[in-house]
């Protein structure tokens, strides 16, 4: 198989398994992202795929040849492979230009081609005035720019980030992501980053693998995750949502106060019983008075908390049969005092159900 | 295939797969069989010597079995246990001094607008490079009781036969010993100061305290922890030193524990009697440095190991002169004083006769440097032991400190236990260690320069560990994980990165370990051959023999060949680079 493979991949510390049966297939030049909270087991696999760890099961290919087994693995050296570190390692003993040649020289490429390629890279990072300078010289920002060139120059195979934007402020982080998603754009390679902010993740990412304890929760496009969740772990993790159970039968599922025809999902149901369903504040309108009756559900209750949070509203909305609780988010425009009756349209293709 | 690929950031202490049962003859893997050579060589440094001491207090000299007889010779005679109580008194005095030196001192330096706190410290830097014993030779000459020039000076103002001061003499003792060596309470305490933040103070300040009690409520007890550390360690060095017990406790007639310890081993030898009477010397040491531990870990201490924030001065007005007057007279007797009149002496006819251009000559130094029969192969021995003794500890320390911060292999903090336990053993305990193992058939090392260089590499190598192991910390593993990344392996990483970036730091330490080990005698003075010399053991015998003026020369080669090597270090390394590590 072409790309990056990883099956069965697992990896114990003494009673604890970091990482377990996780297996996914990165096609080559795309840009996955490991997405999940801290300790879930995203930096262990990112460090298994470079080969600063070794599996204790599964194994991990890179077009076909075998890298990592527990048997025995091929050192990270031997990988071509390139790294972004967190705490970005630039050499502090040498100057950007230094720092951005090292792998090329360990290539040992002629003298005048690792200039040429040092000067082209350090142009797309718009770091070319400042070769000669020192790392302690250079901002947070500049630094990982110069972890980006460095990376990038020596075209490897595949690119791994651990969380490079976490040290850097709110606005940088910004404008590094976009930088980041150039670069890929650039050169296609094919990239794994890991971090636990979800909007990298969708930012940058072809496709996201959400993990959780160790394991695989789900791995689709960022639009599909938001909209199509599997599980309630990856509903809640990204973005925000509301949980309803209900119960299923009879080509209906009934929630308390309301019930819905299975037709009018997004998605086929099969089997009955018990029903977990996640609805995104988004796919909900609040209203003052009731709207058409055809094809939306339409709860009828009242507003119970609001917080303007400047792009949005978020309104706590109670129904008045069933009581049921939901965070709807409403254009800014859309006001209502707390305590005012309003009416709830929900869009039934946009009710997913989940595994719990 | 490789299976030492398994470096993690710090941090986590576990990190093996689960136990697998692996035959023995697979477990002599290069990784374990380097653990075993760095252990073999941590075994012939620390514990061979040390097990022997033990054993041989408790082994009959004729018949080798086991005995408790040496404790009672060593402990039989009320005069042996005098020795020990006096040995005590005077180490608790010298804290007290120490303390008086070193605190003030270090407050002024750091936390005043003192003037003059430039010149301060670098006197102070001064009376770490003066070894302890020319110290005390510098006070023979101002203060011995007939012909010190103080008491000359005295004699010729007063009119009086009676000597003003008497160098030879408990508070004399206390003097010398207390000068030798408050260097290390000024640079504990003064790193301590300089860990406070202000906005500490300023708290204090905002809730309506006053300068004066600002300062008792709340800078001296975050120091505290420092300045009891300081005196622990203080109270040790004063105990197990010992060039200036030999110049003055001998004429004072003032017995302590190290002379006694030569008494032993001297003719006839009882090497196990002076181990027996050596185990004290070596329990007192780990206990208080156990106690020091136990105080440091105090959780309401840990704000001083906080990283120092802005920190304001203390506007001192007037009271700025008196401080500095204070800083002087200390300065003063502690380094310029001494050093003075040695200079004085070294290029003197005859001290006794006091200074006159007639009594000027250069025929001192002629003498040590080309006639008498060892000082030139003790000066060639000195600066040679010290650059092997340093080069090879800071070479082992940093191959041991690597392999723990990289937890490169399993139970290396083994190692690194090794590695920092000589501190606790006193440098003349040391050599008698090293003299039983080592001096006599079957390995008879005795009259060798090995045995010497085998004890001081392992008498500094707990500071060659400490250095290297904070230069590897300060190394973030992910700067050789992107070389090997990249394409670089171990090597690679250790030659481009690691290594160019602990150059200072390993160059800090080998100076830190130089310095002492030129001038090095507690652990020499045991191991000396009758070819095998050192200056320090150089300078005794010439005060035995009376030659002070010689040995004032001798003593001004060697301060020379250091502070010239501590120049080159400066100049290389930045000025502060050993004011500012504890
Ligand atoms: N070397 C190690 N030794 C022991 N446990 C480890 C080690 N590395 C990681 N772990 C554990 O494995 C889990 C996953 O860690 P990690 O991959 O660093 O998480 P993430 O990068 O997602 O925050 C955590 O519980 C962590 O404590
Ligand atoms: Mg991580």
């Amino acid at each position: 198989m072409d790309g990056l493979v990883l099956k069965n991949l697992g990896r114990r510390f003494g009673a604890v398994d970091a990482v377990k049966d996780f297996d996914l297939h990165i096609k080559p030049g795309e840009f996955v992202s490991l997405l999940g909270p801290s300790g879930c087991g995203k930096t262990t696999t990112l460090r298994m795929i470079a080969g600063f760890i070794d599996p204790t099961s599964g194994s991990i290919e890179l077009d076909g040849k075998v890298l990592s087994a527990p048997s025995g693995s091929v050192p990270p050296e031997k990988r071509g492979m390139s790294m972004i570190f967190q705490s970005y390692a630039i050499w502090p003993n040498m100057t950007v230009a230094q720092n951005v040649a090292f792998g090329l020289n360990l290539r040992k490429l002629p003298s005048d081609e690792v200039k040429k390629r040092v000067g082209a890279v350090l142009e797309t990072v718009r770091m070319s005035h400042l070769a000669d300078r020192y790392p302690a010289e250079l901002s947070g920002g500049q630094q990982q720019r110069v972890a980006l060139a460095r990376a990038v120059v020596i075209r490897p195979a595949v690119l791994l980030l651990d969380e490079p934007l976490s040290n850097l402020d709110a606005n940088l982080r910004e404008e590094m992501r976009f930088e980041i998603k150039r670069m890929h754009d650039e050169f296609k390679i094919t990239s794994v980053y890991v971090t636990h902010d979800q909007g990298e993740a969708m930012v940058t990412s072809d496709r996201i693998a959400v993990m959780n304890n160790g394991r695989l929760e789900q791995i689709d496009s960022p639009y599909a995750l938001y909209s199509r969740p599997k599980t309630r772990f990856v509903a809640s993790f990204i973005g925000r949502t509301n949980f309803l159970s209900g119960n299923c039968g009879n080509h209906m599922i009934d929630f308390s106060g309301f019930s819905v025809p299975l037709g009018m999902l997004g998605e086929e149901v099969t089997g009955g019983g018990p029903i977990t369903v996640s609805i995104r504040p988004q796919a909900m309108k609040l209203s003052a008075t009731e709207a058409g009756r055809d094809k939306a559900i339409n709860l009828e209750g009242s507003v119970k908390q609001s917080s303007f949070l400047g792009e949005t509203w978020d309104y706590v909305f109670q129904s008045r049969e069933g009581g049921l609780q939901f965070r709807v988010a409403a254009p800014p425009a859309d006001v209502f005092q707390v305590g005012a009756p309003a009416w709830l349209q929900i869009d039934p293709k946009q009710i997913v159900p989940i595994a719990d | 295939m490789t299976s030492v690929s398994d470096t993690h950031a710090m941090g986590w202490s576990k990190d093996e797969p689960a136990k697998v049962r692996v035959p023995w003859r697979q477990r002599l893997q290069p990784a374990n069989l380097l653990w075993l050579f760095l252990a073999g060589i941590l075994a012939v440094l620390i514990i061979a010597p040390m097990w022997t001491l033990v054993v041989s207090s408790f082994t009959d000299a004729k018949t080798g079995g086991w005995t408790l007889q040496n404790y009672v010779e060593a402990y039989g005679k009320e005069r042996h246990i005098t020795a020990l109580t006096n040995t005590l008194k005077m180490g608790a005095c010298v804290v007290i001094l120490k303390l008086m030196f070193g605190v003030p001192l270090a407050w002024a330096c750091t936390r005043t607008d003192m003037p003059g706190r430039n010149f301060v410290r670098y006197s102070v830097f001064g009376a770490f490079i003066m070894p302890p014993y020319l110290a005390g030779v510098g006070w023979i000459l101002l203060a011995g009781p007939n012909t010190g020039w103080i008491n000359k000076i005295w004699h010729a103002v007063s009119g009086s036969t009676e000597p003003l001061v008497n160098i030879f003499s408990f508070g004399g003792l206390v003097l010398v010993t207390a000068i030798g060596g408050f260097f290390l309470v000024f640079v504990l305490v003064s790193s301590a100061f300089e860990m406070i933040n202000s906005e500490m103070e300023d708290a204090a300040n905002i809730l309506g305290a006053g300068p004066f009690k600002t300062a008792m409520k709340v800078t001296f007890p975050l120091v505290m922890p420092a300045i009891i550390g300081a005196a622990l360690l203080s109270f040790l060095g004063a105990i197990a030193l010992y060039g200036v017990p030999a110049l003055i406790s001998i004429p004072a007639r003032y017995p302590v524990v190290v002379i006694q310890l030569t008494e032993f081993f001297s003719f006839p030898l009882r090497i196990e009697v002076a181990a027996a009477y050596s185990i004290p010397l070596l329990l007192i040491t780990a206990a208080l440095l156990g106690l020091q531990k136990l105080i440091l870990r105090r959780k309401g201490y840990v704000s001083v190991s906080g990283k120092g924030g802005e920190r304001r001065i203390v506007k001192l007005g007037r009271w700025r002169w008196v401080l500095f007057a204070y800083c002087m007279i200390v300065v003063s007797l502690a380094v310029i004083m001494p050093l003075f009149v040695l200079l004085l002496a070294a290029f003197s006819e005859s001290w006794t006769t006091g200074f006159s251009l007639s009594n000027l000559t250069l025929s001192n130094f002629h003498y040590v440097l080309f006639e008498h029969s060892s000082s030139q192969r003790a000066l060639m021995g000195s600066i040679g032991l010290g650059i092997a003794a340093a080069t090879v500890a800071i070479t082992l320390a940093l191959f041991i400190a690597y392999i723990v911060q990289r937890k490169l292999l399993p139970f290396s903090s083994v190692l690194a236990f090794l590695a920092v336990s000589p501190y606790v053993v006193p440098g003349i305990v040391l050599a008698i260690g090293f003299y039983a193992a080592y001096a006599l058939p079957p390995i008879a090392l005795y009259g060798t320069y090995m045995i010497m260089a085998l004890a001081f590499i392992t008498r500094f190598l707990p500071i060659a560990f400490t250095t290297s192991s904070a230069g590897v910390r300060s190394i973030h593993p992910e700067m050789e994980e992107a070389v090997r990344i990249l394409g670089g392996g171990r090597t690679t990483a250790l030659r481009h990165v690691v290594g160019p970036l602990l150059k200072r730091t390993l160059a800090g330490g080998w100076l830190l370990i130089f310095v002492p080990a030129a001038q090095e005698l507690s652990t020499a003075i045991f191991l000396v051959g009758p070819t095998t010399r050192v200056v320090s053991v150089v300078l005794l015998d010439l005060s035995e023999e009376g030659e002070l003026e010689k040995l004032a020369a001798l003593g001004s080669v060697l301060l020379i060949i250091i502070v010239a090597v501590v120049a080159l270090g400066m100049k290389y390394l930045g000025r502060d680079f050993m004011l500012r590590r504890s």
